[in-house]
C-alpha cells in the first residue's frame, strides 16, 4: 500500500499568537513549530497500516527549508521518505494543487492529511486535493481500517458518527482516536538522518486569496465575581445584564 | 448573478444556521446590487424551504433527485456548483457543518473559487473584497481578500443576527445533472443523538471538566443544560477519559463552538481549551480554584463546588 501524508508546521498549540510588521507577518520569535496535531494522527495511522499490510509511507510539506526539522521528525516517526514541495503554504487551494501535482501520477492508495490545520482551521485542502484529482474524500475520519481494495472508516458529525465503506483511492481527513501519536524512538531519529528528503519546486498559478493583514481579538473586560453562597445571582445577570438567557 | 445559499434542514426544520447564512447572503446581495438564492438539496417539505423568503431570499431552488436523499458532500458540492452556474452567482455562502464543510472545499476546486473559511463578519467591499475569519483557533483573525472572479464564505455561528419578515419565497425544483462517481461512498450506519441540541447548532452551552470528578456526577451538567435548553459539552480529558463522547469535546481538537452563553464547570482553562471556547458571546467559569486560569478569560465567575453551585444555579433557571 502507498500512502502520502501530508503534514503541516505549525506554531506549538500553547502558543500566544502576537503579530509583526504592522500586523502582516506572524511574529515567530519564541515559538515553538510542531507537526499539525491532527496530521500527527494521520501519520501514526499511516505508519501503522504500513506496518501491517507493508507498502511505504511518503511524507509531503508544503513549505519553506524552516519546515525541514518537522519532516525530519515525521520521517523518524516511521515515514520512508519526504517530498517538500518549497512554497509558503499561502491558501487552501495552493496547497491543493501543489499537493495534487505530485499526487497525480503517483498513485498513491491514500492521502491522508490531518482535519485542518491549526493555524488556518479551514479544513478544506483534502477537500480540494480530491476535487483536483477526482477522488472521494472523507473528514474528519476517527477510523480507519483498510481490507484489501476497501477502506472501513468512522466518521464523525454532529452529535454522533456514521460508519463507512469505501473503495481505495482515497483522501481523507484525519483526527483522534484514529491512532496514538507516535514519539520517535532513537533508532529511528538515526535513520531519519539518511531517509530521502526531496525538494521540489511549485506549480505557480494565480493567488486567489491574500491576507492583507491580522488582528487579535479584543481583550474581555474584567470578570465579574458572583459569591458561591449567591450563585443564584449569576442567573439574574444572564438574563437581565447580559441578556442571554 | 445573484448571491446562492446553500441550506439545510434537521428534523424537518430549516437549520438555524442555515437562518443564518441566508441572512448573510442577502446582506452580500443588497451590498451588490443582486438577489439572494438559497439551495436546498435532498428530501425537503416545500412550505419550509419557503422560509427563506423570511430571511431575504427572493428565490429557492430544490434539488430533490432521490439519489440526493442521504446527505453526500461530493453529490451536494457538485449540485450546488451547477446552481452557482445557472445562477451566474459570484458569491456562494455556506453555514459550517459537518455536511458543509464536506462540501465547501469541493465546491471551491469545481469552481476554482476564493474561498474563506470561519468568517465572522459581512465582507468590506471598501477595497476589493475582503472577509474577516478566526485564524490560529480562535487566537487571531486574518483580513483574507478573495481575487477569484467566484467567492465562496464559509461563515461560523453567530457571524449575523437575522431578521426576520413574514415575506415568503418561491420553491423552484432544480434537476442538474448528477455524476455517477459522486456515489461510491456508501454510508452502512449513522447513529446519532436525537432530541438532542446539536452543539455547534447551540445558542446556549453548558461545559464540565475534570473537576466533576466522573462521568456518573454528569447529572448535574445536564440537568442545568436542560433548564435552559442548552446544549452539553466538555473539555478534552473528559473525552480521552471516554467520560463522555469525542462529539461533545471542544477546545483546540475538538469542536470549535461560538454560542451565547458558556457555562464551564470544573476546567481550568489550560490555552487549548480557551481556543476552542473563546469566540463565546458570554462566557461563565465555574470552578473551586480561585486561580484557574480560565477566571482570566471569563465574563461572570463563581469561586465554588460545582457539586453545590449547580444544583442552585438549575433551581435558579427554573424559578425565571
Amino acid at each position: 500500500m502507498k500512502i502520502l501524508v501530508c503534514v503541516t508546521s505549525v506554531p506549538d498549540t500553547t502558543t500566544k499568537i502576537t503579530f509583526t510588521d504592522n500586523n502582516t507577518k506572524l511574529n515567530k520569535a519564541g515559538v515553538t513549530f510542531i507537526t499539525g496535531p491532527y496530521d500527527d494522527y494521520a501519520l501514526a495511522r499511516a505508519v501503522e497500516l504500513k506496518e501491517k499490510a507493508g507498502g511505504t509511507v511518503t511524507v509531503l510539506n508544503v513549505g519553506g527549508a524552516d519546515a525541514e526539522p518537522v519532516i525530519r521528525k515525521c520521517l523518524a516517526i516511521g515515514a520512508d521518505e519526504a517530498i517538500r514541495v518549497n512554497a509558503e503554504p499561502t491558501d487552501a487551494y495552493f496547497v491543493a494543487e501543489q499537493i495534487a501535482a505530485v499526487a497525480k501520477d503517483a498513485s498513491y492508495d491514500l492521502i491522508l492529511m490531518g482535519r485542518e490545520s491549526i493555524d488556518y482551521n479551514g479544513g478544506q485542502v483534502h477537500g480540494i486535493v480530491a476535487e483536483l484529482l477526482g477522488l472521494p474524500s472523507i473528514s474528519p475520519v476517527m477510523v480507519l481500517n483498510v481490507d484489501g481494495n476497501t477502506a472501513k472508516i468512522t466518521r464523525e458529525i454532529e452529535g454522533g458518527k456514521e460508519e463507512i465503506e469505501a473503495k481505495l483511492p482515497l483522501v481523507l481527513g484525519c483526527q483522534e482516536p484514529i491512532a496514538e501519536w507516535k514519539i520517535p524512538n532513537m533508532r529511528g531519529i538515526m535513520t531519519a538522518r539518511t531517509k530521502p528528503l526531496k525538494v521540489v519546486e511549485p506549480v505557480a498559478d494565480e493567488q486567489l486569496t491574500a491576507v492583507s493583514r491580522y488582528e487579535l481579538p479584543a481583550p474581555r473586560g474584567t470578570v465579574k465575581m458572583i459569591p458561591a453562597n449567591e450563585a443564584e445571582k449569576l442567573i439574574q445577570l444572564l438574563h437581565t445584564e447580559a441578556k442571554v438567557i | 448573478m445573484s448571491v446562492l445559499i446553500f441550506v439545510e434542514l434537521d428534523e424537518g426544520k430549516l437549520k438555524k444556521s442555515s437562518q443564518e447564512a441566508i441572512f448573510y447572503g442577502a446582506k452580500v446581495a443588497e451590498m451588490t446590487g443582486t438577489t439572494a438564492t438559497a439551495i436546498a438539496v435532498g428530501q425537503a417539505d416545500e412550505s419550509e424551504l419557503a422560509t427563506a423568503g423570511r430571511f431575504g431570499a427572493t428565490k429557492v431552488l430544490h434539488a430533490r433527485d432521490t439519489r440526493l436523499n442521504e446527505p453526500n458532500g461530493m453529490a451536494y458540492a457538485t449540485v450546488v456548483a451547477a446552481a452557482a452556474q445557472q445562477e451566474g452567482s459570484t458569491v456562494v455562502v455556506l453555514a459550517k457543518s459537518s455536511l458543509a464543510d464536506a462540501m465547501t472545499a469541493r465546491l471551491a476546486g469545481k469552481l476554482k473559487a476564493g474561498l474563506a473559511a470561519n468568517v465572522i463578519e459581512l465582507p468590506d467591499l471598501g477595497n476589493g473584497f475582503v472577509v474577516k475569519s478566526s485564524i490560529y483557533t480562535g487566537k487571531a483573525f486574518a483580513y483574507n481578500e478573495l481575487k477569484a472572479g467566484i467567492k465562496i464564505l464559509a461563515i461560523k455561528k453567530n457571524t449575523i443576527t437575522p431578521e426576520e419578515t413574514d415575506t415568503t419565497a418561491p420553491v423552484d425544483s432544480f434537476s442538474p445533472a448528477l455524476n455517477d462517481s459522486d456515489f461510491v461512498i456508501s454510508v452502512k450506519s449513522t447513529e446519532k443523538a436525537t432530541g438532542d441540541i446539536l452543539l455547534p447548532e447551540a445558542d446556549l452551552v453548558v461545559s464540565a471538566g475534570r473537576g466533576m470528578k466522573g462521568p456518573e456526577n454528569w447529572g448535574l451538567v445536564e440537568d442545568l443544560a436542560q433548564a435552559l435548553h442548552a446544549a452539553t459539552a466538555c473539555s478534552k480529558p473528559v473525552s480521552d477519559l471516554d467520560w463522555r463522547p469525542h462529539h461533545e469535546h471542544v477546545g483546540q481538537t475538538g469542536i470549535k463552538i461560538s454560542p451565547n452563553l458558556y457555562i464551564a464547570c470544573g476546567i481550568s482553562g489550560a490555552i487549548q481549551h480557551l481556543a476552542g471556547v473563546n469566540s463565546s458571546k458570554v462566557i461563565v467559569v465555574i470552578n473551586k480554584d480561585a486561580d484557574a486560569p480560565f477566571f482570566k478569560s471569563a465574563d461572570y465567575g463563581i469561586v465554588g463546588d460545582v457539586f453545590e453551585v449547580l444544583p442552585r444555579l438549575t433551581a435558579a433557571v427554573k424559578a425565571l
